[in-house]
């Protein structure tokens, strides 16, 4: 950790008195969550990159309560999660070029081109993953070329369900990540649980603790119609004021409870909202999709030290290929890969990239036979790719192949399953006993997936 | 139509009556647990009739009318309840607000969440809308009726699976809620796995067709598919069809008690005290009314000197549109009711929303949007602005736009706080001084609503 050099305390001082000023239900003993807040390394880090651009938009407030705070959590794991929706086709994603049944059974939906997936000669890259290939070169990526699960479920709204709430039960419903955070999470941190895709996503569904839904970190924002400048500033400190008036009333205080919690959420996000004020050190693409605005906004939060523990993001495109294959889904990875992968490096230049883990999944594969409409059908094993600086960078399950490792109704067997994804995910990343979130963990197996 | 007791009746059973004033802010109080708010004036009105006067108009309320014009979208088109995504909710919303029967219809409100069916299940508009109808015709009627019509309603044959119930392969989806949900209660030792499984067969029978372009349609009983075996619930051996089933469930000697507890819920944020509690079961287990038990509820001194509820997201929003008389003109409620964590005909799941859990900085922002869609047809412009008014004349304007609410005296203050503060940084310069008070009174209405005073009742 650096030193923090005394202009940066004085500055910390000031920051402090602001941090008074509007917010007296946090002096007045409200209770601070232990996760809320930034640290004094965050400090240093927002300081010397990120808190520029936040200085020159002048809005000093950001920091205050997270300051005085210095609540630590900035070492901590995070867990991203990007949904693929529909149903993503593992066949084309990782291809078997070497298989000669590929394309007899897609005459028109055969992908070509590509690199060849380095720890499987039979299998190649879709070239709009490239990008990943890329990562995977650098053992950043893990792949599970057949993920899924006894018994598939060829239900988008089912198997969605069974990988949301980390069990093969319709019955469940908080999601797996939304049990971990009840059980390692803390009363008064919404952040700990982040949507960033506008509402909540239902693996983050807790029975507890708060978690927090928001279209983009440059998107909380409280603003009215016909009201600008001191007097904003002075109204949207005004909402702070009013989470701390005080009653004897539970109902009134959990108004004012979360009246409370979305002021110190619209600080601590403060510094993102509005345009110009995210910098990321390294070019996203361009896209109308707001997937790479959305991990570019969260690569900032991670390294302005917000107290985020698991997150959970829709990628761009729609995966649910019945007809017209080809050309949906290559623009659609395509975006994704290189959103994907600028986040990789915007989380390396940013220093945080051992603090994040990223799981990109599908609800299910698809028919390896193509169907008539130049799609597939919905199927079973589907692909699934972990990616950050401390993925074990190995594929975990091997591809069936073609010829033996189609089942009955001509899908792909799964040679991995989800909840000892999770199970894995659990205990080797955010070091929590899986047997406590995901039914039936002892019978999982344990994938080695981080190093 | 049942008689409306007379208050002395409930005295003798052993409900206790409130019997402290009943003014405006009573009467207010009990248009929001009843309803969805006052409109000008109203309050006053219904504190003329006294306690019992008022709670019988609730109950009593005569033939619907709709106050203000009927309800259209952004563009002067009326809506599509049936077809279009989203005008569903709206549609109701406008109910909610234009209604001359507000119990009846925050009693709909209470049976869809009792009930709670999701069209992401039904998948149409129609039949959702249908069920809609049900529930707000038996809304304060029996509620052994309820539940044997709700049974067979289509849509909730979709939601859970009845017509996939057939005597060869039967499901236990609905037999199981049936139970859990809407009679009897988890974990009461009020059934058994077996009771789940007998039921079930005795909910057999209800069959559907489906067309492309039409959809489900065709909504029967068949005898074919029905078992008429023997089953044992609750003990009890007979060959039970599914009206049967149902009249084992209310008839359960556990089943008063979810009932009054479960009712209660909506209306008084606390479990009711034992002897309250034995009385209303006394009184529901006398036909299974729904209007005496609500009316003796609507009547206990909690209502009045109790704690607080939240508000429901609808029942805020529909509150602030009666409040200023507006009306539905605009579709956005839709999404605005799905960020503030409440879409009607689409509740997370059989379970319904947990009135217990309305907030979180989503469902806050969303509350603030829905605030901030109301006033952005009615800003005031700074810009014709010529007075320099001080802050308790801007405050005291901002809370005449919503019929001046009553605030606790702390809201009062933070409010005013943030007025004066606001106009100080005017400073000395003219135009600032005169725009400053506008900006003022657009931020003051919106804080005033979202405030945790409006947000609750």
């Amino acid at each position: 950790m650096s030193r923090i050099s005394c202009d940066e305390c004085s500055r910390a001082d000031v920051l402090r008195a602001v941090a008074g000023r509007g917010l007296p239900a946090i002096e007045a003993g409200m209770p601070l969550p232990a996760g809320t807040g930034l640290s004094r390394r965050s400090f240093v880090a927002r300081s010397l990159g990120l808190a520029l651009s936040v200085y020159g938009a002048g809005r000093l407030q950001l920091f205050d309560e997270g300051i005085a705070a210095a609540a630590s959590t900035a070492d901590s794991p995070i867990l991203v999660t990007v949904f693929l929706q529909g149903g993503a086709d593992a066949l084309s994603m990782l291809y078997p070029d070497g298989d000669p049944l590929y394309r007899k059974l897609r005459p028109h939906l055969a992908v070509s081109g590509g690199t060849t997936f380095a720890e499987d000669d039979r299998l190649r890259w879709h070239p709009a993953l490239s990008p990943l290939a890329q990562l995977h070169g650098e053992g950043k990526v893990s792949v599970l070329p057949a993920v899924g699960y006894d018994h598939p479920d060829q239900s988008h709204f089912t198997s969605r369900h069974f990988w949301e709430v980390g069990a093969t039960e319709t019955s469940v419903l908080t999601g797996w990540m939304g049990r971990y955070l009840d059980a390692a999470g803390t009363a008064d941190n919404p952040l700990q649980g982040l949507s960033l895709t506008g509402q909540l996503q239902p693996t983050l569904a807790t029975a507890r603790v708060p978690v927090a839904a928001i279209d983009g970190p440059d998107q909380y924002d409280f603003w009215v119609p016909g009201v600008w400048g001191d007097v904003e500033t002075r109204m949207l400190d005004a909402i702070g004021t009013l989470g701390g008036v005080a009653s004897s009333d539970p109902a009134f205080r959990s108004v004012t409870n979360v009246t409370t919690q979305a002021d110190r959420l619209r600080r601590q996000l403060d510094s993102f909202n509005g345009k110009g004020a995210i910098t990321p050190p390294v070019p996203y693409p361009k896209s109308d999709d707001s997937f790479p605005k959305q991990l570019q906004g969260l690569a900032a939060m991670v390294a302005a030290g917000l107290p985020l523990r698991c997150v959970a993001l829709e990628a761009t495109g729609e995966y649910d290929t019945h007809a017209s294959q080809a050309s949906a889904l290559t623009p659609a990875l395509t975006t994704t890969a290189a959103s994907l992968y600028a986040f990789q490096r915007d989380l390396e230049a940013r220093g945080v990239a051992d603090r994040v883990l990223t799981l990109v999944w599908s609800e299910f594969g698809r028919r390896a036979k193509e169907n008539g409409s130049g799609g597939t059908d919905h199927g079973a094993a589907g692909t699934a790719f972990l990616i950050g600086s401390r993925a074990a960078g190995r594929q975990v399950g091997e591809f069936p192949g073609l010829a033996s490792g189609l089942d009955q109704d001509g899908n792909l067997n799964a040679t991995s399953d989800f909840r000892a994804v999770y199970a894995s995910l659990l205990e080797q990343w955010l070091g929590f006993d899986a047997a406590r979130i995901i039914p039936g963990a002892a019978k999982l197996a344990r994938p080695q997936l981080v190093k | 139509m049942a008689a409306v007791a007379d208050p002395r009746d409930h005295g003798r059973v052993g409900v206790p009556v409130y019997r402290g004033k009943f003014d405006a802010p009573q009467a207010e109080r009990l248009l929001w647990r009843a309803g969805f708010g006052p409109r000008p004036g109203e309050a006053e009105a219904l504190a003329k009739l006294g306690l019992h006067g008022a709670v019988t108009s609730l109950l009593s309320p005569g033939r619907e009318k709709f106050v203000g014009p009927a309800p259209h979208d952004s563009k002067g088109r009326p809506l599509a309840p049936a077809d279009a995504w989203g005008h569903d909710h709206c549609w109701w919303l406008d109910r909610m607000v234009r209604t001359s029967r507000p119990l009846v219809e925050r009693m709909t409100l209470v049976w869809h969440e009792w009930f709670a069916t999701s069209n992401d299940g039904v998948g149409s508009q129609k039949l959702m809308l249908r069920q809609n109808q049900l529930l707000r015709s038996h809304a304060l009627g029996s509620f052994e009726q309820l539940l044997i019509d709700v049974t067979r309603d289509p849509a909730m044959l979709l939601w859970l699976n009845g017509t996939d119930n057939s005597k060869d392969a039967p499901n236990e989806n609905y037999a199981r809620e049936m139970m859990e949900l809407f009679t009897l209660g988890a974990d009461r030792g009020a059934y058994t796995e077996r009771d789940v499984r007998e039921q079930a067969r005795s909910l057999t029978g209800f069959q559907n067709d489906w067309k492309q372009g039409l959809g489900d349609y065709n909504f029967h009983f068949d005898p074919r598919d029905h078992d008429t075996g023997m089953k044992v619930v609750f003990r009890k051996p007979g060959r039970y069809d599914w009206q049967a089933a149902c009249r084992l469930c209310v008839s359960h000697p556990l089943h008063s008690s979810f009932f009054v507890r479960k009712l209660w819920s909506y209306f008084v944020p606390d479990a009711p005290d034992r002897a309250t509690q034995a009385s209303l079961e006394a009184l529901y287990r006398n036909g299974r009314q729904v209007r005496p038990v609500l009316q003796a509820i609507l009547q206990h001194p909690v209502v009045y000197n109790g704690p607080r509820m939240v508000k429901p997201p609808v029942v805020h929003l529909a509150g602030l549109l009666r409040r200023i008389g507006a009306g539905v003109t605009s579709t956005d409620w839709s999404w605005i009711g799905s960020l503030s964590g409440q879409q009607l005909f689409y509740p997370p799941n059989v379970a319904g929303w947990d009135d217990t859990r309305w907030l979180d900085t989503a469902t806050y922002r969303g509350r603030w949007i829905a605030v901030q869609r109301i006033l952005e047809d009615r800003k005031l412009d700074p810009a014709k602005a010529t007075a320099t008014p001080d802050a308790q004349t801007v405050l005291t304007k901002a809370l005449a736009f919503w019929n001046n609410p009553a605030l606790t005296d702390a809201t009062r203050t933070a409010l005013l706080q943030f007025a004066q503060l606001a106009l100080a940084d005017a400073g000395k310069q003219r135009w600032k001084q005169q725009q400053y008070p506008v900006l003022l009174e657009n931020a003051l209405r919106q804080l005033i609503a979202v405030s945790p005073d409006l947000q609750t009742s």
